[in-house]
């Protein structure tokens, strides 16, 4: 009984302390249980993080063969690519550089050649210098010449007043007007008219002969423009012939002296014409001639040319016998 | 009555006729006589005196109707009415050579006037017997005879076809070689009136063996004769390539470049009528004239005269340049640019002007170079002034507009295109503007960076600019 009483006082104490150490527990079981959970959990995390870890090894290490493999592929592409492109730049660069001379020699040798029209423009501008300096000459040449004919007109002109106005020359008694004596040296027209020939009034007229040219002739209004006579012709002259000469000119065409040609100058019945003439000259002779001087006459005429002497032995032998004022032949 | 108190009367009448005759000669010398002969009715009183017994009353009525004629067309018309032509020609042939000289004057004096008037003359028949005195010995009659067909001939074509018909051409040939200068001159002046009308009767003129003489004559002193030379030679060089190279043949290199350099402002005028009348046919000529150093001569003949004178040297320029872009820069080595920029800028009249800037034109046109070298002379702005000027003529403006437009398409250098970015109009801009990007693309692309960005705007601005001118190009053309 007493263990009844001390467990019943207990009891409640056994209650209590039941209770108690039940509520105790949960309070700790819901630690342990969070604490449990959390062991687990980690350790749960810990396994997959494991696994994974050991699926991404592997997962690198397919990929990495896989990447290397695909890798090798493109690279061994891009290196066939790449050493086609390098080969067809090198044929292009050498196509470039053949294609290069072939062009330049063609269009050098048969469209143009640069050298030759620098050469050919060089040529020009230099050929134009020439033509320049040589008109320059030429031009001065030309002014040069007028200048000259303008000194001489002028030389000229002052020559023929000096001669015409010669008379103006002072004499040993009288100084001409221009060698006044109160001058120191005499005028320079006084040595001028000392040179100058005295002018005569016949040649004046011949050196004012007209230049006849059509339109000073037509031009010209005096009215001697026509040559005209001192008197008016005739009325009832007949028409002369032919075109109005100058009178000069026909007179010398009239009477020009006769220069024949040489064919002309000898007749052609020359013998015959000499035979006349001589037996003319023996007919003047033999009026007064003897025998003897014919012979001597013969003799001399033999002793002349060949031919001069067979001339005259055929005129002689024609004559034989002279009767005065008559002449038979005889033939031989 | 005695005879001689008869003939006395006779002589009085041929006395007074003859005075009146001289008298009347003598005023129709002065313009303001003649009016008053005509009133007068002084034609036909001459025309009797025509027909008179004596021959200096003849000649001297010839004489004074010539010189009426002369003076003006009415005069003219009324000889030809009052059928004086007829027995004058029908006395030409029968006459002495004064008589010849005069009534060759009277058909020169009517001829000269019109074509109506000369074609009177050759239907009266005057032209055989011109021909004939052509053949005469004094060189009066032929030089009157070479006058009156110069003046019938210079009409038309059809009157100097009836020249040649009637046999003048060999005869004038043969005048030509004469020793007289003033038939030389005559004869000369009719070859070159004959030869102007066409291809053929240069051709009749050629083939009787002028060229020949009239090459010879160019050394002749003498002015006039020169000019009357050269006017013949470039008449028959005009035509074609053959009579040109005939010309040329004829050995004229170098020395026509001597009459460039005469006194005479007429023979230089001519000298280079002739070489631009070879030069404009082929490149060959042109070439033949600038290897013989003509181009030089040319331009010192344009620095050294005025006006009109110029004009066929500044034309021969620009045929040179023309045909082809050695020969234009030969020009330009010879300096021909400055000398004609200097024409160009201080001609007063529009037509040479015009010419001016059509050679400048020809030169520039062929490639940058010498786009280049005309522009550097400062001769675009003066031509684009000329084109916008008012007071141009239509044909200054046209050939200025062609002009620029021609060297614009080739010029490269960037100075000379700048005044026209301010003031030109848009027509002649769009070239301008072309230009520039023509030039400053590959230098726009060259400076910029090779980033992509900066290189697609400047690629796309230059694409911008020729667009641009492209688009204008054909909306204004």
């Amino acid at each position: 009984m007493a263990t009844l009483v001390r467990l019943q006082a207990r009891s409640k104490f056994v209650a209590q302390q039941y209770y108690f150490r039940n509520s105790v527990v949960d309070i700790f079981r819901k630690k342990e249980y969070d604490a449990a959970v959390k062991i687990q959990s980690w350790f749960r995390g810990c396994q997959v993080r494991a696994y994974i870890r050991n699926l991404h090894r592997v997962a690198t290490i397919i990929q990495k063969w896989w990447r290397s493999y695909s890798g090798r592929q493109e690279y061994q592409l891009i290196v066939k690519f790449a050493s086609c492109a390098m080969k067809m730049n090198l044929y292009n660069a050498m196509a470039v550089r053949i294609q290069r001379r072939w062009r330049g020699y063609r269009i050098r040798k048969y469209c143009f050649n640069y050298f030759y029209l620098k050469e050919y423009l060089k040529a020009v501008s230099e050929t134009n210098d020439a033509i320049r300096e040589a008109l320059e000459e030429f031009a001065e040449m030309k002014e040069r010449e007028e200048k000259k004919a303008d000194l001489e007109r002028e030389e000229k002109k002052r020559d023929y007043q000096a001669r015409k106005t010669h008379y103006l020359l002072s004499t040993k008694q009288i100084p001409g007007i221009y060698n006044s004596p109160f001058r120191k040296d005499p005028d320079p027209w006084e040595l001028r008219l000392q040179k100058a020939k005295p002018l005569t009034y016949q040649r004046s007229k011949v050196k004012q002969k007209r230049c006849i040219s059509l339109s000073s002739w037509l031009a010209c209004t005096s009215a001697r423009s026509f040559p005209r006579s001192e008197i008016l012709p005739p009325i009832d002259r007949k028409q002369c012939q032919g075109p109005f000469r100058d009178i000069t000119e026909v007179l010398e065409q009239r009477y020009k002296p006769l220069e024949p040609t040489l064919w002309v100058a000898e007749p052609i019945s020359e013998l015959k014409v000499a035979r006349e003439e001589f037996r003319r000259q023996e007919w003047m002779r033999d009026v007064n001639d003897n025998m003897i001087s014919k012979l001597y006459y013969h003799h001399l005429i033999s002793s002349q040319s060949t031919e001069n002497y067979i001339q005259k032995l055929d005129k002689l032998s024609k004559v034989t016998f002279i009767f005065p004022g008559r002449r038979v032949p005889l033939r031989i | 009555m005695s005879q001689r108190q008869v003939l006395q009367v006779f002589e009085q009448y041929q006395k007074a006729r003859t005075q009146f005759v001289q008298m009347v000669a003598e005023l129709a010398t002065r313009p303001q006589n003649i009016e008053t002969l005509q009133n007068a009715g002084v034609m036909s009183l001459l025309r009797p005196l025509l027909l008179d017994v004596v021959p200096t009353i003849q000649q001297t009525a010839a004489l004074a109707l010539g010189r009426l004629a002369n003076y003006n067309d009415d005069l003219a018309e009324a000889v030809v009415k009052g059928d004086i032509l007829p027995q004058l020609v029908y006395s030409l042939a029968e006459q002495n050579r004064f008589y010849k000289k005069a009534a060759a004057f009277v058909l020169r004096a009517v001829g000269k006037h019109s074509p109506q008037l000369a074609q009177a003359i050759v239907d009266c028949g005057a032209l055989d017997t011109l021909v004939i005195c052509l053949e005469d010995f004094d060189p009066g009659v032929k030089e009157a005879a070479a006058w009156a067909l110069g003046y019938i001939a210079r009409h038309n074509a059809e009157l100097s076809q009836a020249v040649v018909d009637a046999g003048a051409v060999p005869l004038l040939v043969l005048c030509i070689q004469e020793p007289e200068i003033a038939l030389k001159r005559i004869a000369a002046s009719a070859l070159s009136d004959i030869s102007k009308h066409s291809p053929e009767l240069a051709q009749t003129v050629v083939d009787a063996g002028a060229i020949a003489h009239l090459a010879q004559m160019i050394l002749n002193p003498d002015s006039k004769l020169k000019r009357q030379v050269l006017s013949a030679l470039s008449q028959i060089a005009k035509h074609s390539v053959d009579l040109a190279e005939m010309v040329v043949e004829a050995e004229i290199f170098p020395v026509v470049l001597t009459c460039l350099k005469d006194k005479d402002e007429y023979v230089k005028k001519n000298a280079s009528t002739l070489i631009r009348e070879i030069a404009k046919h082929t490149p060959e000529l042109s070439q033949l004239i600038v290897n013989a150093g003509g181009v030089a001569a040319v331009i010192d003949c344009i620095g050294s005269c005025k006006g009109n004178i110029r004009l066929p040297g500044i034309m021969m320029l620009g045929y040179v340049a023309a045909h082809s872009e050695n020969l234009a820069m030969a020009v330009i080595i010879s300096k021909g640019v400055p000398q004609l920029s200097v024409c160009l800028s201080e001609e007063p009249e529009d037509h040479i002007k015009a010419a001016a800037a059509w050679a400048l034109g020809q030169i520039g046109r062929h490639t940058p170079e010498h786009a280049r070298a005309v522009a550097v002379t400062n001769t675009l702005p003066v031509l684009l002034s000329l084109y916008m000027s008012t007071e141009s003529s239509e044909d200054l403006q046209v050939k200025s507009k062609k002009a620029i437009k021609s060297i614009l398409q080739k010029c490269t250098y960037l100075p000379a295109l700048e005044p026209f970015l301010y003031d030109a109009p848009p027509n002649i801009l769009k070239h301008v503007v072309g230009q520039f990007s023509k030039v400053l693309f590959p230098w726009i692309f060259r400076y910029t960076s090779a980033e992509s960005g900066q290189l697609s705007t400047t690629y796309s601005l230059s694409k911008v600019l020729f667009s641009y001118s492209n688009s204008q190009w054909s909306i204004y053309e």
